[in-house]
């Protein structure tokens, strides 16, 4: 498998608002892969769609070589899903979470899976205690165990961080780095720009329906041509390039 | 795709046991369920009752059926509720994302709520017992009366379903359930149609409740139904397909 997404000229319209207007891009096996944009840009949608949730008006996609129009069901198997508010159920305590998504994926033993994930987490003391009780991070982190159950190849993540607090942050920034140890392919979204650049091996920023740019860090500040000549020579951060870009196309 | 299909009894009892778990959690839900038609029936027995002339002996016996289906349409709020809510906190989506049966996610629900109206109408038979209700009926006239319940139930249970996956907010999800509960107040559940004026008694006799209500009782005390019952099973099967038809079709708009 050459690619673990593949996308090409992706297109979908709410009503009357076109919010992708043919987007490509591709992801490869194991790399942490950053959608980089605004609120409203489109970055929910990409996901969606790529998550099996929502059919695209045009274009295609394939996740784990396999096409999400034509086989839906291969593509589930193949990827998990955290949205972007924390998916977890309330009634139920952080290990019956666990345990109810392992029997989903039609593991065999639902109770170790389960137990090895509230390790791995931190969520051992909690493990018996109802989410609700939970501290966001928290509950952030056993939302994200919910999606590693079963090691699911390719792993959505929409917005990990918005809404946690600065140490939450730092603590699902941790989590996303292993995850590319484990050889899973990594695909994020984030409107911070520092996030994208603290955890992924290349990012695409989306912007007005299209991508606008996607490289590693380094190629995307290559693309800055102004590098600043101070005193001592200043690397521009991400957000200069974005502002440079979007700055770019509008004039344009 | 055929995957997911020879999953679909092994899902079905995850998601089953998922939502059995969440009514035992909340016992008070399935209190509220239960106290209000047995409250009821004690205001309609010990206050009322005296000055209602049913022209039969026994005032019990002659409510319990409007009581019983009061306490279905109350009890059917909680699948509008939790699918609104698995819809809302993105579980629904999670579940979708996932190598599963999908119709499971919206069965396990419904099968639900059948299993704990079942429990709270035999909360409150009980309680009907211990005030005074006699009944005469053989097996196979309770298992009649069992079978109504259970259509009636699931009938308003995808009613309910529909208001839980197309509401907006959680007081929308929840509104559509109050006609439902007063149904029974404009029938001959709680007391005899003929006292009514013209067309509150119209309305009354040929609402889906009436015959319901007149059909149970006539099982309850042994007595022949008629064409009754093919009227109550009409209303039910009716009820139960369009509601079904809808549901999914809003079901299947979340899912696309
Ligand atoms: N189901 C929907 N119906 C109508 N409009 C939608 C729907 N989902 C998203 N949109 C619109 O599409 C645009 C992109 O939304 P989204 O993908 O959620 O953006 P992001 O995740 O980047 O913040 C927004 O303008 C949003 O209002
Ligand atoms: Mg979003």
């Amino acid at each position: 498998m050459k690619n673990a997404i593949k996308v090409t000229g992706l297109q979908k319209s709410f009503k009357n608002t076109e919010v992708l207007k043919g987007v490509h891009f591709e992801v490869r096996p194991g790399e942490i892969f950053a959608l980089l944009g605004s609120n409203g840009a489109g970055k929910t949608t990409i996901v969606r769609i790529l998550a099996t949730l929502l059919k695209p008006d045009g274009g295609a996609a394939e996740v784990g070589g396999f096409d999400v129009a034509t086989q839906p069901g291969k593509v589930r198997h193949a990827i998990s899903l955290t949205g972007q508010f924390a998916a977890v159920d309330e009634i139920l305590t952080g290990r019956e979470n666990l345990i109810l998504m392992a029997k989903l994926r039609h593991l065999d033993q639902p109770r170790q899976v389960a137990d090895g994930l509230l390790k791995r987490f931190g969520l051992t003391d909690a493990a018996d205690r109802k989410p609700s009780t939970y501290s966001g991070g928290m509950r952030r982190r056993l939302d994200i165990a919910l999606s590693l159950v079963g090691q699911p190849q390719v792993i959505f993540l929409d917005e990990p961080t918005t809404g946690l607090d600065p140490e939450a942050r730092i603590e699902v920034w941790k989590i996303v780095k292993e995850l590319a140890g484990s050889g899973a392919t990594v695909f994020l979204t984030t409107q911070y720009l520092e996030e994208a650049e603290q955890l992924a091996d290349r990012i695409a920023i989306l912007h007005e329906g299209r991508i606008i740019a996607n490289g590693t860090l380094a190629e995307l500040k290559s693309l800055f041509p102004q590098a600043k000549v101070e005193y001592v020579e200043k690397q521009p951060t991400l957000e200069e390039i974005f502002l440079a870009i979007i700055g770019k196309k509008e004039v344009v | 795709m055929g995957e997911a299909k020879t999953y679909f009894f092994r899902d079905m009892s995850v998601m089953l046991g998922r939502s059995m778990r969440h009514i035992f959690r909340s016992m008070d839900t399935m209190l509220t369920v239960c106290i209000t038609p047995i409250a009821m029936m004690l205001l309609f027995v010990y206050v009322f009752g005296g000055a209602i002339e049913t022209g039969t002996g026994n005032y019990v016996n002659y409510l319990l059926p409007g009581i019983l289906l009061m306490a279905i349409a109350s009890g059917v709020a909680y699948v509008a509720y939790r699918l609104f809510i698995d819809k809302q906190r993105g579980i629904m989506e999670r579940f979708h994302s996932m190598p599963i049966a999908r119709s499971t996610v919206l069965w396990g629900h419904v099968l639900t709520s059948v299993v704990s109206n079942v429990i709270s109408i035999v909360v409150i038979i009980l309680v009907a017992l211990l005030m005074g209700f006699r009944s005469s009926a053989g097996v196979l006239s309770w298992l009649a009366v069992a079978g109504i319940l259970v259509l009636f139930t699931l009938a308003l249970t995808w009613i309910a379903a529909i208001a839980g996956l197309t509401g907006k907010t959680m007081e929308g999800a929840s509104a559509f359930s109050y006609p439902l509960i007063f149904l029974p107040f404009i029938s001959s559940a709680f007391v005899p149609t003929d006292s009514m004026p013209l067309i509150v008694r119209v309305f009354a006799e040929n609402q889906p409740v009436t015959s319901i209500v007149e059909t149970i009782r006539s099982l309850l005390s042994n007595q022949p139904v008629g064409t009754e019952i093919w009227v109550a099973l009409a209303w039910c099967l009716g009820i139960m397909l369009v509601a079904y038809f809808f549901a999914v079709r809003a079901y299947n708009r979340i899912v696309a």
